[in-house]
């Protein structure tokens, strides 16, 4: 099920001029940097045993995976969700046309990021495994050109889950699956988890950065490491000047430090400076590069800007406490995110601002102990 | 004969004729003059239901926040621009089959800001929709005050003393036209940081000759150098700003910080007692 809108703001002349403009993709062959990535799947999957790990995965070593996920930010998005829709009715999968090539789907988990064009289509990020269906009708509505790549922002099964069924609904020029894309840390954390062969990003990268050409327009991909998690990937189409922020920004809930898999609140806060960075405002602090957030409203660089803020004066706050000797208690007492916590807090689910505060106490308090 | 047909003519327009906004209007300060134009003191949070996330949120802000460059050029939201000097001209777009308004257009001369008034009945946008500083809006006559509902609206302030507005505010306007001079009404309800609807009212007169000097021009640029990524704020408690308005006025700071409960005259004899607490 499906609907599409145009979710600019009226009072933005672009609001009536290119709602539900359909673009028909036609399949073309891969570019030079399709081919190196190929030779990288290959090289990594020989290096980290990859293929004989295949008859060793389980379902039940998937739905381990499927719970760390959704035992953080996918679980503080469902919390939210819950509040303003009955949890019986799935809701439909809504398409926004964001601005050049780029369109964002809602209703699957994670936002979802589709870049269409003469090349084919790329997906970043592909909601839960249960709405895979209704997001591959959601991208069929706008193309039917060939899924080429896939990008996973990050490992969280609200933002992989629907990996495997987009992949094999999708083909490379050589026939095979689309392939995924990720920072190594997603595979390596992913495979540990026994995520099936056929959801795994075996298309890694270990550097800062990552570029290619698709759909008329240069893709980057950058890793922030030690943010939401430690494969944290922020995709930049520069030509539809469009940022995919997955795990490290959210309109709906405070910033989700997955301790577990690597995150911490310093590298979070770096996440969102670089996303400030790459983001220009067409004028006053409005519109000009758009970002897609992983969960919540499509936003500007004046939404990230509050965001960061937030966590920065937060971040702040607690390290100020644990420097007069707080305890983890005393600090939840003294509730440094008061400010905040009518917006962005939850007082049940998984992620709770009770959780955001220990989070970030326990990783300043790391920091401390290390020095 | 041709008296009947301009009759017919007359009787087939809208059933209901509506005033006229359309012209340049400018505000007319005396209500409110100290706290919309000289601007408002540093530590006034006195007339707005502020609740106790905005007082964390107001106590932490530091004024030079606004040097940060990604803060340089950030306007005034809906609810708040219309509470320093302004000037707008409004305008009626019609369907041009049925004559028929579709919306009013609006342009503000303060930050060169732009709004759309619906009036052809259309929803507002998704909850994942963008927010801009103007936000979406939709206006229906009723006799001859026109509502407008504003949603969709960007964070910003309800006052430069760090007292702040969220993204989740609705704002209810009024227009009312006297002749000349047009009232303007604005209610605004804020889950996050208000504890009843900030009611305000400003006067604007029509304008008889446009003003020329509508323009807003910014350009962000590090101009005093600090880290690129620093953010000024007060940590609790370390604000040395907070009591300033109460210190100029000579009120009680706690008057001043009590949000709705002072907003009315039953506050006046706790304002009194604590003068007299304080005086002994």
């Amino acid at each position: 099920m499906t609907r599409r809108c145009h979710a600019r703001p009226a009072g933005d002349a672009r609001a009536e001029r290119d709602a539900g403009s359909k673009r028909n993709a036609q399949a073309a062959g891969e570019k030079g940097a399709a081919r190196d990535a190929r030779a990288r799947i290959a090289a990594h999957g020989a290096a980290t045993g990859t293929t004989s790990r295949r008859a060793t995965h389980s379902a039940a070593a998937f739905a381990a995976l499927a719970a760390l996920g959704q035992s953080v930010d996918a679980a503080a998005q469902a919390a939210n969700a819950a509040r303003t829709r009955d949890a019986r009715v799935r809701p439909p999968i809504e398409t926004v046309h964001v601005q050049g090539n780029v369109y964002m789907l809602v209703g699957a988990g994670g936002n979802i990021a589709v870049q269409i064009g003469s090349d084919g289509v790329l997906v970043v990020d592909t909601g839960t495994a249960e709405r895979s269906g209704d997001v591959l009708a959601a991208i069929r509505q706008l193309s039917n050109g060939p899924i080429r790549w896939i990008v996973n922002t990050h490992l969280h099964a609200d933002h992989t889950g629907g990996n495997e069924a987009i992949s094999q609904a999708g083909m490379t020029v050589n026939g095979n699956p689309a392939a995924i894309i990720a920072h190594e840390n997603v595979l390596t954390r992913m495979s540990e988890a026994g995520a099936p062969v056929t959801a795994l990003p075996l298309n890694t990268f270990f550097e800062d950065r990552r570029d290619f050409y698709f759909n008329g327009e240069a893709v980057f991909l950058y890793h922030v490491p030690t943010a939401h998690t430690d494969g944290d990937v922020i995709v930049h189409f520069r030509g539809s000047d469009v940022v995919v922020a997955g795990g490290l920004f959210s309109t709906t809930h405070y910033p989700v430090i997955d301790a577990n898999s690597g995150g911490g609140i310093d590298g979070f806060i770096d996440g969102l400076n670089l996303i400030l960075d790459l983001t220009v405002p067409a004028y006053l602090q409005e519109g000009g590069t758009y970002v897609i957030p992983g969960h919540g409203r499509l936003s500007d660089e004046a939404d990230v800007v509050e965001y960061r803020d937030m966590t920065l004066f937060i971040r702040d706050r607690i390290a100020h406490m644990i420097e007069r000797g707080l305890s983890l208690e005393e600090v939840l007492a003294a509730r440094p995110a008061l400010d905040y916590d009518t917006r962005y807090g939850n007082e049940g689910g998984p992620w709770t601002s009770a959780a955001f505060i220990e989070a970030v106490y326990r990783d300043l308090q790391r920091k401390v102990g290390s020095r | 004969m041709r008296a009947l047909a301009f009759l017919l003519l007359a009787a087939a327009g809208p059933a209901a004729a509506q005033l006229s906004l359309s012209g340049e209007w400018v505000g007319r300060y005396h209500e409110d003059f100290a706290d919309r134009i000289p601007g408002d003191v540093q530590g006034d949070f006195t007339g707005v239901p502020m609740n106790d996330a905005a007082r964390r949120y107001a106590e932490a802000f530091d004024v030079t926040r606004v040097a940060v460059l990604e803060h340089q050029c950030q306007p005034y939201n809906a609810p708040h621009i219309y509470r320093g000097p302004l000037q707008f001209r409004i305008w009626e777009e019609k369907d041009p089959a049925t004559q028929q308004i579709i919306a009013y257009r609006k342009y503000l001369g303060t930050y060169q800001q732009w709004r759309t008034i619906w009036m052809d009945g259309r929803p507002h946008p998704p909850e994942h929709a963008p927010h801009t500083f103007m936000g979406f809006s939709t206006g229906e006559w009723h006799g001859d005050i026109l509502t407008v509902t504003t949603t969709h609206i960007k964070k910003e302030f309800y006052r430069r003393s760090g007292i702040p507005s969220s993204d989740r505010t609705t704002m209810i306007e009024h227009y009312i036209r006297h002749g000349n001079l047009l009232s303007h009404v604005v209610i605004v309800t804020d889950p996050d940081y208000l504890t009843e609807p900030y009611i305000t009212s400003q006067e604007f007169v029509l304008m008889e000759r446009g003003n020329q000097n509508w323009l807003y021009n910014c350009e962000y640029a590090m101009e005093v150098p600090k880290p690129k990524n620093d953010v000024p704020h007060y940590l609790p408690g370390e604000n040395p700003f907070i009591r300033d308005f109460a210190d100029k006025f000579g009120l009680p700071f706690e008057a001043v910080w009590a949000g709705a409960e002072a907003m009315y005259p039953e506050y006046m004899p706790t304002v009194e007692a604590l003068m007299h607490g304080q005086a002994q």
